[in-house]
């Protein structure tokens, strides 16, 4: 079997977010980058898959610029077999949404024959969640979102343990099939000094996206980006009564 | 450990979206956001290099800066931790890949140390100095003595303490008396070793003793392990700082060790145990650079934080001005520290001095910087519940060990006059004589 594995380049978590003076964005200059921690676990199942036997070959994805190749290198070091990377550039990158990287994957998916399609189930940047969802649907696929648990029954299926709304949802998927990584799906390992200097003689290859024929082109286009409002004081009222008023008057509650 | 690391997540995801929730105040208040980028200690490595870091920085952060204060404040000796990271490939970072060693090279061990002390610079360096007594069995044991150590060693099952230093030989370190006398297939050994680090705690101790006659000619390497018969310990030093790395004194009262435990012929010991040093040095300067990173990073955030007379400290050009000289300074320990190690990596001949050098500096520089980020956050500094004083505490001692401030200038010093010409101040070998000796002996003889 084989999986491949999405993981993107993002601002680290620990970074505080600021927007650009230009609100097109969120300022990513200078800024200290990781991989996005869904993506991290989503590849530390993969990579737990391949050890338990399961899977023959891991095969990490990043789409971006340059940079994205630390990713893909962090990714080898934890235990992938090899890596791709897609390079998109500048303003394409600024504007490359999940259903532009979805059709990558959907692509990169077929040609390199793979079985189970592996996504953190959101960046940290965008929180889009979709890419997994759009990847499925583009693929006609079974997906499994948000897993806190996957196993890969007779070679033939997996079993889902999804985080929902309502607590915990086991379902069964026919292969070949795309899953979105939740927290508690596995913890990432370190990387072993000796498996990151073994990632240097892995091999990281790049695809465009017009030798891959797909169409990145955004169909959303940002408007601007802004801060929330700063939070204001509260204020005490005197009674219910009082409550009751500035519901009514400030809250735009009505009863 | 990995309960630790769930839980760390868990609450890096919740901070992550409560970081992008929070109102920009400090943006809003006018104050100029210091860009770190020129205090990044990813500056000039390689690509392997920063991936070697960023994994250090993450397990620093991750399994250390935690447990950090509550290691130090009940004494704990993190034994799951220390294991962890050998196990990871930080147990024999730069010895021989042939019987469990990483095969990193001293440059990488100095991005390594420095990136686990900005968790915590106790544990930094005791994993520190077990890594300079596995090297110094790498590289001046037989191949028996290696294959019979050196795996166990670099996968953290066994751990390993320097002795050196006596209750009467400090810095005068070659007038030893623990003595090793001879009998049959066998040396006792008897005598006492203080400051030992890891002293009760660890399995393997690299002991220098006396086989011959006095002066560091008479002093060989041999490796006792902990059980042997007559082999014990004094009680837990109490100290200032270190306080997750057990020192107790080594008590040999009539220890027998196997002569197959000796490194090196008889007569090397002391050569071996310098040469030691000088890659000890890099190390412990290491991890100062690693604690003045933090404490200098903790001293920002506090900055930007506190408000007095209206304004945060942080847009006070005083305030900034000290973090400019904090920065500078951590910037020029840092590449000093760097260049000892490639010093040492490319056997030049200078390395030894350059790893004196920049020992003396970098401590020195970055208990200051330490010391400064204390003063910077006021009452608060001097609380224990906040890092800084800890890094105040736990650099100090790197101000003071392998090799304290007087014997690294009396080294640098009588560089200088041989380099210069001039006549030789006095060595531990040669008091007064005129002709400054040949300078491979004189760097590995002097402490």
């Amino acid at each position: 079997m084989r999986v491949i594995v999405g993981v993107k380049r993002v601002v680290d978590f620990a970074i505080k977010a600021r927007v650009k003076a230009d609100k097109t964005g969120v300022v990513t200059e200078g800024v200290k980058h990781s991989m996005n921690p869904f993506d991290e676990i989503a590849l530390e199942q993969g990579i737990r898959l391949k050890e338990s036997g399961a899977v023959k070959e891991v095969i990490a994805v990043s789409c971006g610029p340059t940079a994205c190749q630390e990713t893909l290198r962090t990714a080898l070091a934890m235990g992938a077999d090899r890596a791709i990377h897609v390079p998109v550039e500048g303003a394409a990158y600024e504007t490359l949404q999940p259903l532009a990287v979805a059709k990558i994957f959907k692509k990169l998916a077929e040609d390199n024959q793979a079985n189970l399609v592996l996504f953190g189930k959101q960046a940290i940047d965008d929180d889009a969640n979709q890419t997994a969802q759009l990847t499925s649907a583009l693929l006609n696929w079974p997906q499994g979102a948000f897993a806190a648990k996957l196993s890969v029954e007779g070679g033939s299926k997996v079993k889902v343990v999804r985080e929902i709304d309502g607590g915990l949802e086991t379902i069964e998927l026919n292969l070949p099939a795309v899953v979105s990584a939740d927290l508690r799906l596995a913890e990432p390992r370190y990387a072993s000094l000796a498996n990151i200097m073994k990632a240097k003689k892995k091999p990281l290859d790049k695809k465009t996206p017009e030798e891959l024929g797909v169409d990145i082109k955004p169909r959303i286009k940002t408007l601007s980006v802004e801060e929330p409002p700063v939070r204001k004081a509260g204020i005490k009222v005197e009674n219910v009564d009082g409550l009751l008023q500035k519901l009514r008057t400030e809250a735009g509650v009505t009863f | 450990m990995f309960s630790i690391r769930s839980s760390a997540l868990s609450s890096r995801v919740s901070a992550l979206s409560s970081a992008l929730c929070r109102p920009r105040a400090a943006a809003s208040a006018g104050v100029r956001a210091m860009s770190m980028q020129a205090v990044d200690a990813s500056i000039g490595l390689t690509e392997e290099q920063l991936e070697i870091q960023r994994m250090a920085l993450n397990f620093a952060k991750t399994e250390m800066a935690p447990n950090m204060l509550e290691w130090d404040a009940k004494e704990i000796y993190p034994a799951e931790t220390m294991r962890a990271a050998a196990k990871l490939g930080f147990g024999a970072i730069y010895c021989n890949p042939d019987f469990g060693g990483t095969g990193l090279s001293r440059m990488d061990g100095t991005v390594i140390f420095e990136a686990l002390s900005t968790g915590c610079v106790s544990t930094s360096a005791l994993l520190s100095i077990h890594n300079m007594v596995v090297y110094a069995i790498d590289s001046f044991a037989s191949v028996e003595q290696r294959e019979k150590y050196i795996p166990s060693l670099a996968n953290g099952e066994r751990f390993a303490s320097y002795c050196l230093t006596e209750p009467g030989a400090g810095s005068d370190a070659a007038s030893l008396v623990t003595s090793a006398k001879r009998e049959g297939d066998f040396y006792v050994l008897n005598g006492t070793k203080s400051f030992i680090s890891g002293g009760g705690e660890h399995d393997v101790y690299m002991v220098m003793c006396r086989t011959g006659g006095p002066g560091a000619k008479g002093i060989s390497c041999v490796l006792v392990e902990k059980g042997t018969p007559g082999l014990s310990f004094g009680q837990k030093e109490r100290k200032l700082g270190w306080n997750s790395s057990p020192t107790r004194q080594v008590i040999f009262e009539d220890v027998k060790v196997p002569i197959a435990n000796r490194v090196g012929k008889e007569g090397e010991g002391f050569s071996i145990a310098m040469q030691a040093l000088n890659g000890g040095r890099v190390n412990i300067s290491a991890c100062s650079l690693g604690g003045a990173q933090e404490a200098l990073s903790i001293a920002r955030e506090h900055l930007l934080v506190r408000k007095q007379f209206g304004k945060s400290l942080a847009s006070l050009q005083n305030s900034q001005f000290k973090l400019a000289e904090m920065a500078t300074g951590l910037q020029a320990s840092r590449l000093m520290v760097r260049q000892a190690a490639q010093a040492m990596d490319s056997k030049h001949p200078a390395a030894a001095s350059l790893c004196a050098m920049a020992k003396l500096f970098a401590t020195d520089t970055c208990f200051d910087i330490c010391n400064q980020a204390l003063q910077l956050h006021g009452g608060y500094g001097y609380l224990r519940d906040y890092k800084v004083q800890q890094f105040v505490r736990d650099l100090r001692v790197h101000q003071i060990l392998e090799g304290e401030r007087r014997r690294i200038l009396v080294m640098v010093s009588d560089l200088v006059n041989h380099v210069f010409g001039t006549a030789s101040r006095g060595t531990g070998t040669n008091n007064g004589a005129g002709l400054a000796p040949p300078l491979t002996h004189l760097l590995l003889l002097l402490v």
